[in-house]
């Protein structure tokens, strides 16, 4: 119980990351820190290319930081092999993408069956995790059936097949009208409150930020206060 | 396998179209096929049917239509009857005739002469075998065009008179004509010029002096390889095994490669098609493929899973075209020289198979270079 509760889902400390070439060469990272405790949801916002992505892609493992540490439940992701980050990625992280991205040719039940079996479990159930993101009855229809709230739900479940101890998510609200917004907000601050897993948010809709636990600003690269949060 | 499954039913549209395309190649594949063996029997069963197992020709005969270009003499006979490792060397005549049947139907023949007594003469499924001079053994596929025992066959021009005696199973024909054996010793009457109008007599044939006939036909001894090297420069012949002779059959050579090369554009297209779809497909997926790559898939899992996508395509509609082909090919008209043969057949669904998947396994391997950071929002 103790390592439960006293190491952070996710620490990133001191982390540095350049993009690009040359004159072009960007620094998306800039002595950034950051740490979340299991059941937290801490929601990130700033404007487009100030680096909200780029954090999310070094504390999720796609890829690592020039300087600083990322670890993730207590693992220094930086330092596994890229096949090893995949397989730490499958078990330990859940992605919530833009809008979704699910499969076209699934059944929202089949989406959640083919994460359980990719991690090495073909007996998944999918439907107590469809029920507790409200989508049990959508089970057997695909992403083309479903609207964009729903087909963010399935995500968010798809998300949690593997019980991850941190779930990264994505602008999950660009394609959602304000009402769909905050239910799907709402049910990812439940899941991190219930299930207590770290949830880390990506955003610039400020209009969601009431359900957040903690909001950090992003500017240029670098992580504070927010200029306006709650 | 299992998303595989999946994206086949969902995508049925798009996979069905691609099918029909193998499938249709998989069609001409097998008519192909089909024609290939079709006028490979028409242009050499006679020769397929023998038991020789090759034959002499004399020294430096040209090998496009070599069977009735070469002459080889007594002695040359006589080297091989003595040779070491040859169980039998016999004299053969070969020579293309036309003629007409009693009926006043036109025919025309490829003419065996053979010993009537020797290793060649061939066995009868009806009338008599060899013997009579006037006799000649056809073979059963020339009851089509009438002919019967007893069937009298005028050849042109020498007004020879030449009677049907006995059937022998199965198709004979060299170069798309039919064959018809008969005594060596009428066919060197008819070499020599020696004939008179009207049936041949038995003292016509005695009285011949005619010291040649076309090749010698050889059989090696049970278990034996002779140096046909060795005896052919002491006999002065040029030796061909039953194989190699098919090239010195009429048009053969010519026949066969123009049919293999169409074979191989099939096998090209067959293998171009299926990676330029595969190629769309794996693009059309790639963010798809870079968000499981993103959770955690492995590239290899995505890649067998695609190539098992590619190979359950491949192996359905190839059967299907198969079995349309080998459908229509049973409805093709006798007088086309079309035969189903199994192992040609499989050969050439194999290799549509085989080659449709290095099309697609080089159309999928992008998979492993897609980048799962393109599965984030815009650039991270």
């Amino acid at each position: 119980m103790s390592t439960e509760t006293t190491t952070p889902a996710l620490d990133v400390e001191r982390a540095v990351l350049d993009l690009g070439d040359g004159d072009s060469r960007v620094r998306a990272l800039d002595d950034v820190s950051l740490t979340v405790m299991p059941g937290e949801f801490v929601a990130i916002v700033g404007p487009s290319g100030s680096g909200k992505s780029s954090l999310l892609a070094i504390s999720g493992a796609l890829s690592s930081p020039d300087h600083g540490t990322v670890r993730v439940h207590g693992t220094d992701v930086a330092s596994l092999s890229k096949r090893a980050r995949a397989r730490f990625r499958l078990t330990n992280i859940g992605f919530v993408f833009q809008s979704g991205n699910l499969l076209p040719s699934l059944t929202s039940a089949d989406q959640l069956r083919l994460a359980g079996r990719l991690a090495g479990n073909r007996t998944v159930d999918p439907l107590p995790l469809l029920e507790s993101v409200g989508m049990a009855h959508r089970a057997r229809h695909r992403p083309g059936e479903l609207s964009g709230g729903e087909r963010q739900r399935v995500g968010i479940a798809r998300a949690l097949v593997n019980a991850p101890s941190l779930l990264l998510v994505d602008e999950p609200t660009a394609a959602l009208d304000r009402r769909r917004s905050h239910e799907v907000v709402r049910l990812l601050a439940d899941r991190a409150h219930d299930a207590g897993v770290a949830v880390v948010m990506v955003t610039h809709d400020r209009d969601v930020l009431e359900h957040c636990d903690r909001v950090l600003e992003m500017v240029d690269g670098r992580l504070g206060a927010p200029s306006l949060a709650h | 396998m299992f998303l595989a499954l999946r994206e086949l039913r969902f995508a049925r549209g798009r996979f069905t179209l691609m099918g029909v395309v193998i499938a249709l190649i998989s069609v001409l594949v097998v008519l192909l096929s089909g024609l290939s063996s079709g006028l490979v029997n028409d242009g050499v069963s006679g020769l397929k049917a023998m038991p020789a197992t090759a034959f002499a020709f004399d020294e430096g005969t040209k090998t496009d239509n070599a069977f009735s270009r070469s002459v080889v003499d007594e002695a040359q006979l006589a080297a091989w009857q003595q040779a070491d490792g040859i169980a039998d060397a016999e004299p053969m005549g070969v020579n293309i005739v036309n003629g007409v049947a009693s009926d006043g139907s036109q025919i025309d023949l490829t003419l065996f002469g053979v010993l009537p007594d020797g290793f060649l003469s061939p066995p009868v499924s009806a009338g008599e075998g060899l013997g009579a001079v006037d006799g000649i053994v056809v073979s059963e596929t020339l009851r089509d065009e009438g002919v019967e025992l007893g069937t009298v066959i005028t050849l042109d021009r020498v007004d020879l008179e030449l009677t049907v005696v006995g059937f022998t199973e199965g198709q004979a024909t060299f170069g798309h004509v039919d064959v018809a054996y008969l005594p060596i010793g009428t066919w060197k009457l008819l070499a020599a010029g020696a004939t008179q109008p009207g049936a041949p007599s038995a003292a016509e044939v005695e009285a011949l002096d005619f010291p040649y006939s076309s090749v010698v036909a050889l059989r090696a001894a049970d278990g034996a390889t002779p140096d046909y090297a060795a005896i052919d420069a002491s006999a002065e012949t040029t030796t061909m095994t039953l194989a190699e002779s098919f090239n010195a059959s009429p048009g053969y050579e010519a026949e066969t490669l123009t049919l293999s090369m169409i074979q191989i554009f099939l096998y090209a297209i067959c293998s171009l098609v299926v990676g330029a779809f595969f190629t769309v497909w794996t693009i059309q997926r790639s963010h798809d493929l870079a968000v499981l790559r993103a959770v955690g898939a492995s590239g290899r899992y995505l890649l067998r899973d695609s190539l098992v996508q590619a190979a359950i395509l491949l192996l359905g509609f190839t059967a299907l075209g198969v079995a349309a082909g080998v459908g229509l090919g049973a409805a093709m008209p006798a007088a086309m020289p079309f035969d189903l043969e199994f192992v040609p057949i499989a050969i050439a669904s194999g290799l549509t198979i085989l080659l449709g998947l290095i099309g697609a396994a080089i159309a999928v391997l992008r998979i492993v270079r897609i980048d799962p950071l393109r599965a984030l929002g815009g650039q991270r």
